[in-house]
């Protein structure tokens, strides 16, 4: 199995003038190609970081984080963001849809960085997977929060990514909606792809291949 | 998708913002074009009034020279008579009669009451250096005017006092004197009384002094070379006549015509010119000085007006940044790139500068009545007005691609 991501003894700490904050402390994880796991915890317990630290937003403190093979923290910044661009995909809780584009053109905003010459087509087959063919040229405040979060799915998958990096994508759905999205999050793990879920949801772990559990930056279990 | 399709459809959602954007662009360009078009039609009318002012002068001028000459035409002989010993050669060489004759002929002739004769006045006249100045002049004694019909008759020319002297220009220029001022002449003072204009004659290097003042410095007491008879009226034959009528009383004398007509005609006409340019001038010394200060005013007022639309464009933009922080957050995320954040920022400001060029032209063209098309100005404020939103913007822009999506991420 390729590994997809790889965290080798990832350490990120935060000053605050009240002291230092031990966010992720030595956390090390492997994820293959086709892997879904599921990291649970409290709030605060470091699963946002971890998430941060392994889509290349946040460079931690020491350690190592290898996407597809690569050392994207290695790269210039400009190089990142194409690096993110082409490998990772986001999905969040607040789905961060841009409220003035319709949902093609929403899907479509993780084309500005690809410029991939498809996607326009590939924009509409996931409009049309994810049951938005109708509500296409609608904003995102005249669609649902189901359907909110089926557009950022989308545009996390437009760019074909190898990784996917969900942060409490069900926290503000109901449960038929949230049982869509983890089985679109499934989905993409059976067909080759990584994902890394970070949840307060029981039931997520339960649809994942690996729950693990975080507490005061630490990783245990899986 | 690309970044000017995102551009546009955020000014499209964000309407107000951007109207005010363009608002604020509008109104300094077109106080700008309003400024300048205002000059240009300024210049156009100056230009216009100076022509009319020029052409009625011109008009004003022919219909002058005419009436000169009807008036003129009824001007007598002016004629000088000369000691009948007195080559003209020599008068015409040294610019003076050489030959000497009475004082007491001007009496005689005013007393004759020749009838062609108007006015008598007397003078000795000699070519001197000028010790005290090292320069040679035109001595010249006048009495002022010997009356021929009584107390009553209007003088033409006013006599020069014991003690004083009248200077030519050329004299009162190169000595730098002012009426009042003391001068030597030949070792005696007198006080400036009269400074005379520039006549581009003889008259220029001229000192005219008291006759009997005159008569004394050059040892010619009683003696007088010229007597010179003004506006003599006859209306036919002329010089024969003036001269037959003269000779019977001064049968010793010889008479020349004298600063006639012509001359009189051209002096009229010289003044009136030199009236006119001068009037001319002084309308263009006040349309100069109006567009003057309406320069001055415009280049105070566009600037501030300019850089009160920066700073509002600024702060616009700033808010609009503001504003968008999750959705930067999550561009940066999606691997846009800080570039591209930068000119979603630019690219919003450079559409409002062009908005804003275009209705600000238009405002500018239209508040000023008559203001005309004007290429180069609009080429000028359609590359500057985006310009310039865009360096108001450059900040806000720079803040806006330098954010770290992390923390937006975390935060939002």
């Amino acid at each position: 199995m390729d590994i997809i991501l790889e965290l080798r003894d990832v350490q990120k700490h935060f000053r605050r003038s009240d002291g230092v904050v031990r966010a992720v402390e030595g956390v090390s994880l492997r994820i293959g190609a086709g892997e879904f796991v599921a990291v649970q915890g409290p709030s605060g317990s470091g699963k946002t970081t971890l998430l941060m630290a392994a889509g290349v937003l946040m460079q931690p403190d020491s350690g190592a984080v290898v996407v597809a093979g690569e050392e994207p923290y290695k790269l210039s910044a400009e190089q990142r963001a194409a690096f993110r661009a082409t490998h990772i995909g986001f999905v969040f809780q607040q789905f961060h849809l841009v409220h003035y584009l319709n949902v093609l053109d929403n899907v479509l905003t993780a084309a500005l960085a690809s410029r991939a010459a498809d996607a326009k087509e590939r924009a509409n087959e996931l409009i049309k997977r994810f049951g938005l063919a109708s509500r296409a040229s609608h904003v995102p405040s005249e669609l649902s929060t189901g359907e909110r979060q089926r557009v950022a799915l989308a545009r996390a998958l437009l760019n074909r990514p190898k990784l996917l990096l969900a942060d409490e994508p069900t926290g503000n759905l109901d449960e038929e909606n949230g049982r869509m999205v983890l089985d679109c999050l499934a989905g993409f793990a059976k067909e080759g792809g990584a994902v890394l879920l970070v949840t307060h949801d029981p039931k997520a772990a339960q649809v994942s291949h690996r729950a693990l559990r975080m507490e005061n930056g630490k990783l245990a279990g899986g | 998708m690309n970044i000017g399709r995102l551009i546009i459809r955020e000014i499209l959602f964000r309407k107000l913002s951007f109207a005010l954007g363009v608002l604020s662009v509008l109104a300094a360009v077109g106080c700008l074009v309003g400024a300048l078009a205002s000059l240009r039609n300024h210049d156009r009318r100056t230009e216009r009034i100076i022509a009319a002012k020029q052409a009625e002068t011109q008009e004003k001028m022919e219909l002058l020279a005419d009436d000169y000459r009807r008036i003129t035409l009824k001007l007598g002989f002016n004629v000088l008579i000369l000691p009948k010993d007195q080559k003209l050669s020599d008068l015409y060489a040294d610019d003076y009669a050489t030959k000497y004759m009475p004082e007491e002929y001007a009496t005689r002739l005013a007393k004759s009451r020749v009838a062609t004769i108007n006015h008598v006045l007397p003078s000795l006249q000699q070519k001197v250096k000028w010790p005290e100045t090292g320069r040679t002049i035109l001595l010249m004694g006048v009495r002022g005017e010997v009356y021929m019909r009584g107390a009553g008759q209007k003088p033409l020319l006013e006599p020069v006092q014991a003690g004083k002297i009248v200077l030519g220009a050329e004299l009162h220029q190169g000595l730098k004197l002012k009426v009042g001022d003391k001068t030597r002449l030949m070792g005696r003072e007198f006080t400036v009384a009269k400074l005379n204009e520039e006549h581009g004659t003889k008259d220029d290097i001229t000192a005219w002094i008291n006759l009997a003042e005159a008569q004394a410095m050059l040892g010619k007491e009683g003696q007088i070379n010229g007597i010179l008879a003004l506006d003599c009226t006859c209306a036919d034959a002329r010089l024969p006549l003036i001269r037959a009528e003269i000779e019977k009383v001064l049968p010793d004398t010889q008479v020349i015509e004298f600063a006639s007509q012509a001359i009189a005609r051209a002096e009229a006409r010289r003044r009136a010119e030199a009236e006119a340019v001068a009037t001319i001038e002084r309308e263009k010394q006040g349309r100069a000085r109006l567009r003057s200060e309406r320069e001055a005013f415009a280049a105070v007022f566009v600037p501030l007006v300019v850089l009160g639309c920066a700073i509002w464009i600024g702060f616009l933009s700033l808010a609009n940044v503001r504003e968008r922080r999750g959705e930067i957050g999550v561009l940066r995320a999606l691997g846009v790139r800080a570039r591209q954040v930068l000119w979603l920022f630019l690219g919003r400001a450079v559409a409002m500068g062009v908005a804003g060029a275009c209705l600000g032209y238009a405002a500018g063209q239209v508040a000023i009545a008559g203001a005309e098309f004007n290429a180069p100005l609009l080429a000028a404020v359609f590359v500057g007005a985006p310009l310039l939103a865009a360096l108001a913007s450059w900040v806000p822009a720079l803040l806006a691609a330098q954010q770290d999506p992390a923390d937006i991420l975390r935060q939002e």
